[in-house]
């Protein structure tokens, strides 16, 4: 068994939900993103066991391409976090009602397909295929099911559109380059090449263009705050909880490996900008009136940390910055699935017109209570394990770096708690809140439990991320 | 060579079937017919055998062949959809049918010619075919004057080709390519041969409507009825493409005598005429509202990429076919839906194309996976072809052209995406109609053989190797 079947499944999950008809589309889709889960457990287990479940096969001959997956601990961590954010996500979806329904499920599984395929694939061609795949559906997502007007919704979805593949066709000219010198996409083959200084620089500023943009780090997170508030919130999760994680992974994946000389020559300039977004995002997430928005300005600052950490080099940053990915993964989807349960019950979105939850929705304010102090990084939960570690990497290189990233915790507990206070307290709301229902219990329940458990005991993922990382560390610092 | 006299044979039979009155059972038996000759060229080609006729006028090398494969399968579609589109028309359709089948003579003439003479033969069959087509619509005042404006420019473009020929025959002494070829590695040459092949590829350039002699293009492609729009977007342009690189093969334009200097300026005007087709067909696009403009400016940029081959010459031909397949296919899914959409219409605005994604989702689809193609995003041929390209110039040297076509790409993304948009966020302006099978047939068909051939990009490049 290899970790194709996991693709498989998800690909095979997408037609039948478009085929099951819109009545059963959603329990169609959640049943085909718990098989891929549970198959991926299994391979996890197999590959802890020391089982190769890799893959390598030809595909194309001229140009040179195989269709290889590449499943080592870091690959197998980020898609254990897709395949089980994916059930999440569609699970979330279940108080929603979609037109056309089957379409939609169909389009959250494939994107699922794709990014699967982005973190597996040890190919750069296959690579770049599903990074570009990935983009289709979720432009579909937010462009027909979005919220808001039209017209703006329009804009911002294609600006979107038109800024992520802008970046990925210079990584693709690099991968051509790359190709050239090389005679093989494989990343083995493409870190064993002897690239001069010059090119080097060139190779990484092309894929830092694809990567800053899906990250987002500034100045080109533009595109960002507009479309997680016009996407539907399912939209927002799978962008904000996945996709912008495959920019980071491929930071760790195929930039650094490929370009090492140039990661450590901008190293200094690479840190500042991710650290410039964090204070920039939690900056502007203080001012935001509409709650999707701050939470977007929040993922911004986060994100930059994680970048900053990716860019350190170290084992310490790395290592941090894969744990911050998977907990600010659930975390994200957690806050925006909040979100979504005020929406269903204000049908808004606008910080101003909330207020006094707290005392018609215990269970609910408590919850969302635990998700905005693990979003602050609170010690115990699993958020907290990779920003202190991302900021020790930080102090490491410059103890600057971590007093100015250590400001996302006063900045981010600042913003996150005045948010809670203007949505969660106050006055009773004149507007009736019903508490949660099971459904949504169920999902918030899963991600708590998801984050506290691995707060307190992280071995397990760090176990499975760690080993890999010292392997692309060697090849860095080869 | 069984392929052009089959063919010729067929376009014979269109032509004398309304005599028997087989006006209903025509297209059929031409697809069939078609279909016998695509099947006898590609057994042929299995074969392996290069067999030149007459004289050596013609040959029937692996490179004709697998061109000839392509354009015939194009024109099996542009038939199958001559079935509804000339419905109305039942009187003429056996003319316009054999017209089509004529032009592929045309077509394959271009592709496998081994003299000059053949050439030329070759594209006036094309050319004649295609004015006449333009012009077909005879109570259209749009179509009058696309017609009569390309036939102006367009023999205007042949008399250049045809002075081209006469310097080149007066230098070398000779019609035949591979005499030419020979003695163009002399030395000394006489100062009329570049004259006459600078003129020839002058020609050329207007065939393929590359910047700065694209301007008949999107008057053209907007007067002439939908169906003779698709194939002068599909079908003439990549015959017309196909026919340069092998004129530029053949004359060593890329060897260049020896000649450093000479070389390097054909590299440079091929660059300049590169970006200047990218560049100006992609913004022009952008300012359409007109589907048939555009798409005639998209295919003005597309020449633009396809000019990016003849500078990396060492084994292009793959990627020129391949890039013509994906491009062609593509192209005739895209008018498939065009077709069907402003059949009754009196123009061709982006604003018919409105809810399209609600009344007809399957037509949509066609139309998006179409226009994903174009714009070179993957699983679609469209990308590979691209990056084929791309490749090849990086091999050569040529970065700046690359950055030119990536920046490029990113731009039609924009004019694309008008479409698109069209489709699924505005509201539909009419009431669901019946659509005939054939546009389903087409459009399902040649979307499906491109992502197929952009998954197994071996299918097409093995033809050539």
């Amino acid at each position: 068994m290899n970790v194709s079947i996991i693709l498989f499944i998800l690909l095979i999950g997408a037609l039948a939900t478009f085929l099951s008809g819109n009545k059963s589309a959603s329990k169609v889709a959640l049943f085909f993103s718990l098989v891929a889960l549970g198959c991926t457990s299994v391979l996890v287990n197999q590959y802890l066991n020391g089982a190769n479940i890799s893959l390598n096969n030809p595909w194309i001959l001229q140009p040179n391409v195989s269709f290889a997956l590449n499943a080592d601990g870091l690959a197998l961590a980020l898609v254990l976090l897709t395949v089980s954010l994916t059930p999440i996500i569609i699970f979330s979806g279940f108080g929603n009602k979609f037109e056309n329904s089957k379409n939609f499920y169909a389009l959250v599984l494939f994107m699922a397909f794709a990014m699967t395929g982005t973190f597996l694939a040890s190919d750069g061609f296959l690579y770049y295929i599903f990074w570009e795949l990935s983009l289709i559906p979720i432009y579909f997502i937010a462009l027909v099911w979005g919220n808001g007007d039209a017209e703006e919704r329009k804009k911002a979805v294609v600006k979107f559109f038109i800024y992520t593949l802008a970046g990925s066709l210079f990584m693709l000219v690099a991968f051509a380059y790359l190709y050239s010198k090389a005679g093989s996409f494989l990343v083995s083959d493409l870190t064993k090449l002897n690239l001069t200084a010059t090119e080097q620089t060139w190779i990484f500023f092309a894929f830092f263009f694809a990567y800053a943009i899906k990250i987002p780090i500034i100045p080109f997170h533009t595109w960002q705050a507009k479309v997680y508030q016009k996407a539907p919130t399912i939209g927002t999760m799978l962008l904000s909880g996945i996709m912008l994680k495959m920019g980071l992974y491929s930071v760790i994946r195929w930039q650094l490996p490929i370009a090492p000389l140039a990661a450590k020559t901008y190293m200094p300039t690479l840190i500042g900008l991710s650290i410039a977004g964090v204070i920039y995002g939690s900056i502007v997430a203080l001012r935001q009136k509409d709650l999707k928005k701050l939470l977007a300005y929040s993922s911004l600052a986060h994100v930059g940390l994680i970048a900053a950490g990716c860019y350190t080099v170290t084992a310490a940053g790395l290592s941090g910055a894969v744990s911050q990915m998977i907990a600010h993964g659930f975390v994200i989807v957690g806050l925006f699935f909040a979100a979504e349960v005020i929406f269903r019950r204000f049908g808004t979105y606008k910080i101003d017109e909330m207020g006094g939850i707290r005392s018609q929705a215990t269970k609910f304010t408590s919850m969302f209570m635990i998700l905005v102090l693990a979003s602050v990084a609170l010690p115990g939960t699993f958020n907290f394990i990779g920003e202190f570690t991302v900021l020790y990497s930080l102090s490491q290189v410059n103890i600057w770096f971590a007093v100015l990233g250590g400001t996302t915790i006063i900045l981010g507990a600042y913003y996150m708690l005045k948010m809670f206070q203007n949505v969660m307290l106050g006055e009773t709301n004149t507007k009736v809140f019903a508490d949660v229902t099971t459904n949504e219990t169920i999902v918030f329940v899963i991600i708590i439990a998801f984050l506290i458990f691995y707060g307190l005991y992280p071995k397990p993922i760090v176990d499975l991320v760690n080993p890999s990382i010292v392997e692309i560390l060697k090849q860095i610092n080869r | 060579m069984i392929t052009l006299i089959a063919i010729t044979a067929l376009g014979v039979f269109c032509l004398i079937a309304e005599i028997f009155n087989l006006r209903k059972a025509l297209v059929p038996i031409t697809v069939l017919g078609l279909l016998g000759v695509l099947g006898s060229t590609l057994h042929l080609y299995s074969f392996g055998e290069l067999s030149s006729n007459y004289d050596n006028m013609i040959v029937a090398d692996k490179f004709a062949t697998a061109f000839s494969s392509l354009f015939i399968l194009l024109t099996i579609f542009l038939v199958i959809m001559s079935h509804d589109v000339y419905k109305e028309h039942q009187t003429k359709i056996s003319d316009f049918i054999a017209i089509k089948v004529f032009l592929l003579a045309g077509a394959i003439a271009m592709v496998s010619f081994t003299n000059l003479s053949m050439f030329f033969l070759g594209i006036e069959t094309l050319s004649i075919s295609l004015y006449v087509l333009a012009g077909s619509s005879r109570l259209s005042i749009k179509s009058n004057e696309a017609g009569m404006k390309y036939f102006l420019l367009g023999s205007f473009a042949s008399g250049i080709i045809l002075f081209g020929i006469c310097l080149i025959y007066g230098a070398m002494g000779s019609f035949d390519i591979a005499e030419i070829s020979n003695r163009s590695l002399s030395a000394e040459l006489p100062i009329w041969f570049p004259i006459g092949v600078v003129l020839v590829v002058i020609g050329m350039f207007f065939k393929i409507a590359a910047v700065p002699f694209h301007f008949w293009a999107p008057d053209v492609y907007e007067g002439a009825p939908s169906l003779v729009t698709a194939t002068m977007s599909t079908l003439a342009k990549v015959v017309a493409f196909a026919t340069l690189y092998k004129l530029v093969v053949a004359l060593n334009l890329h060897l260049s005598f020896d000649n450093q200097d000479l070389l390097t300026s054909f590299q440079l005007i091929v660059i300049i005429i590169s970006i200047a087709s990218m560049t100006v067909g992609n913004i022009m696009a952008l300012r359409q509202n007109n589907v048939k403009r555009m798409l005639a400016f998209s295919g003005i940029s597309h020449a633009g990429f396809m000019l990016m081959a003849l500078l990396g010459m060492a084994d292009s031909s793959t990627s020129i076919l391949y890039y013509a397949a994906a491009y062609a296919l593509a192209g005739m899914a895209a008018f498939s839906v065009i077709i069907y959409i402003t059949k009754d219409k009196d123009n061709e605005d982006i604003i018919n194309f409105n809810g399209l994604g609600k009344t007809n989702p399957i037509l949509a689809a066609v139309l998006t996976a179409a226009l994903l193609s174009m714009a070179g995003i993957p699983i679609f041929a469209g990308f590979l072809a691209k990056f084929m390209l791309f490749t090849q110039a990086i091999k050569a040297g040529f970065l700046v052209v690359v950055i030119a076509g990536v920046v490029n790409s990113i731009i039609s993304v924009g004019y694309y995406f008008k479409l698109i948009l069209a489709m699924y966020t505005k509201e539909p302006t009419e009431e669901k109609r019946p659509t005939p099978i054939v546009y389903y047939i087409v459009g399902v068909t040649s979307i499906i053989i491109n992502i197929i051939i952009g998954l197994y990009p071996s299918l097409v490049t093995n033809l050539l190797r």
